[in-house]
């Protein structure tokens, strides 16, 4: 697969791109607009740019007086920082009202390295979906990102962008076709289905070429948005495989596995395996060495796989 | 155990030794915060050789030492600097910064490493953590005092003014806030980004004991630490005018604020060179 640009870098060139159209799209942050490239935007529209220092949730507020002057706002910052330090504001300023308020959480997931847990976003998913008005999406490369900033961009109510931060391989090279809440079905398989989002659906298609080398036919969805979760591509992989495995860069608690469970019981019960980092804090590492550590990789994929009952 | 104060020469030549340990290890590890760590050096040199803080680094866990608690966590380098030169942990760790499997993580992990009181690295958090310390000094009965370094950016957090008012309401003169203030937070200067200049009277204004220093003058830093400890009855803040980077600045003049990137190996090999 062909390495392109991290999710946080497509969403900052797909937001300077959107304000070209966009003429009442307004951009908050908070002294963090190089690392979430809102600076992309900041730098083409100065005026319509507000860097309000180091001051999370003060910054959700002011997004949500934006929103509710009827602009569109969206603000940037990490995960851990936008979701876990500006809850109430979110919450109050932003859900509640039901404002055209899009946050994007960067630096998500435990593939930022270096800097360990304090700046890791592992629960971000699970407190936006907590959210009530709330879309949540978590796209996987470029186009996918691209075409995510454009839809959100249609949209009036809350949303949630999660966004990586190392660059990942290019997944969709003939365009991807993004429907908010639809997933989309990357690969054929009727053994089992893995069910993956951001940095997990490369190393899910790495795991169903290893499948079927022995046999298994995996299918392999790219669930890109989290909330609304696609009930019709999680019941047919359900009546049709028998089996599911969800992989995300995320705490099992709250995030794409719970929401995907939940809609497997109520829909057509199947045997589940869930891939995601456990109850637990990370560390400072590189990339590599932690997704392997903790457990997020293809192998990783292929085991919890192993590990169904057979059909 | 009484912690012995050093002569100010001697404190500067510890204050040499952290910041080439500091410049080392962000430059092994290929990612870090130097600069950040650089402007506070000063400060914590004094605090940990200046006779300061009462610690037992053989015994990090004695009760009644003082706490040293780093807000502005990306300054870990500087922490884990000091750290293994007074004898928390071997210097051999410091190459393993970043490392997996390595304690000293990009941001300080009390639960890994005893000896560190906070784990910081979002920011904004530290005051209130040093209130809490304080406040159970005082109902403990132990002369523990508690420092607290935050960043000048970081002031902007509103968590920070809702501790100081704490701080105030409790009359916490156990407490010190030591604001790093090198002008400068990730994005740009403070003062384009957000200028909270003066510093010193709204610190005053919520009721603290103020001091604006030269962040780099040892001297200043000591007597400023012995008025605040001579301080009854409100909580003390030193505001140190500090240069992010320092003594680098003439080596880093085309990005002075050079945040959250290690030198390169050349800057590095130069900048030992001037530290020698
Ligand atoms: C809550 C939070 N928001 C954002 C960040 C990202 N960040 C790390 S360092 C930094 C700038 C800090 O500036 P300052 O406090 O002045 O410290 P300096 O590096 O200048 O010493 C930022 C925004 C963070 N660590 N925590
Ligand atoms: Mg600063």
């Amino acid at each position: 697969m062909k390495m392109g640009k991290s999710v946080r870098e497509t969403f900052g060139i797909a937001l300077a791109q959107l304000g070209d159209t966009h003429k009442d799209l307004v951009v908050v942050d908070a002294d963090v607009h190089n690392s979430t490239r809102t600076e992309l935007f900041g730098k083409k529209y100065p005026d319509r740019f507000f860097n309000v220092g180091i001051a999370e949730s003060n910054m959700v507020g002011v997004a949500g007086g934006l929103a509710a002057s009827g602009k569109q706002a969206w603000l940037s910052s990490f995960a851990a920082f936008i979701m876990c330090n500006a809850y109430d504001q979110l919450r109050m300023s932003v859900a509640f009202p039901n404002l055209n308020v899009k946050v994007v959480g960067t630096h998500a997931g435990i593939s930022i390295g270096e800097d360990g847990p304090s700046q890791m976003g592992i629960e971000d998913v699970s407190l936006a979906c907590s959210l009530p008005n709330f879309t949540v999406v978590v796209p996987s490369d470029e186009p996918c990102t691209m075409k995510a900033v454009e839809a959100l961009g249609a949209l009036k109510t809350p949303a949630y962008l999660r966004a990586g931060r190392p660059n990942v391989p290019i997944l969709y090279e003939n365009g991807c076709d993004f429907q908010l809440g639809k997933a989309i079905q990357i690969r054929q398989g009727t053994d089992v289905t893995i069910i993956a989002n951001g940095l997990m659906v490369a190393p899910a298609l790495e795991a169903a070429e290893k499948l079927a080398a022995s046999g298994v036919q995996a299918r392999v969805l790219d669930m890109h948005t989290v909330k609304p979760i696609d009930e019709s591509a999680v019941s047919a992989a359900a009546k049709e495989t028998g089996r599911i495995v969800v992989a995300e860069e995320h705490m099992l608690h709250g995030g794409l596995g719970s929401v995907v469970a939940m809609s497997v019981v109520r829909q057509h019960p199947v045997p589940m395996r869930f891939v995601g980092v456990k109850d637990t804090f990370a560390e400072s590492g590189k990339p590599d060495e932690l997704l392997k550590k903790y457990g997020l990789t293809a192998d990783a994929i292929v085991a919890a796989v192993k590990d169904l009952p057979k059909k | 155990m009484a912690t012995p104060r050093l002569s100010v020469a001697d404190i500067q030549t510890k204050a040499k030794q952290l910041r080439r340990d500091i410049i080392e290890c962000t430059t092994a590890a290929g990612s870090g915060h130097p600069t950040s760590s650089l402007s506070a050096t000063d400060i914590v040199a004094a605090l940990y050789y200046g006779g300061i803080l009462q610690y037992d680094a053989k015994n990090p866990h004695w009760p009644q030492r003082d706490r040293f608690i780093l807000s502005k966590g990306h300054a870990a380098p500087l922490l884990y600097a000091v750290m293994a030169e007074v004898g928390y942990f071997s210097r051999d760790l410091l190459p393993t910064l970043r490392q997996i499997g390595s304690v000293l993580e990009g941001h300080p992990n009390m639960r890994r490493l005893p000896g560190v009181e906070a784990s910081t690295g979002s920011l904004g958090q530290g005051l209130s953590i040093g209130v809490g310390c304080s406040l159970a000094a005082k109902l403990d009965g132990y002369p523990t005092r508690t420092y607290v370094v935050t960043g000048d950016g970081e002031m902007a957090e509103g968590q920070v003014w809702e501790a100081m008012m704490s701080a105030e309401k409790y009359k916490l003169d156990n407490l010190v806030c030591i604001v790093d203030q090198n002008g400068y937070q990730q994005t740009g200067a403070t003062k384009d980004v957000l200028d909270l200049k003066p510093l010193a009277p709204r610190f005053e204004a919520f009721g603290w004991f103020a001091q604006e220093i030269d962040g780099h003058d040892v001297g200043q830093v000591l007597a400023a630490l012995d008025k605040a400890a001579a301080t009854k009855g409100r909580p003390s803040a030193i505001v140190a005018r500090t240069v992010k980077g320092y003594p680098l600045q003439q080596m880093l003049a085309s990005d002075p604020n050079h945040h959250g990137k290690p030198l390169t190996k050349d800057e590095a090999t130069q900048a030992l060179a001037l530290l020698a």
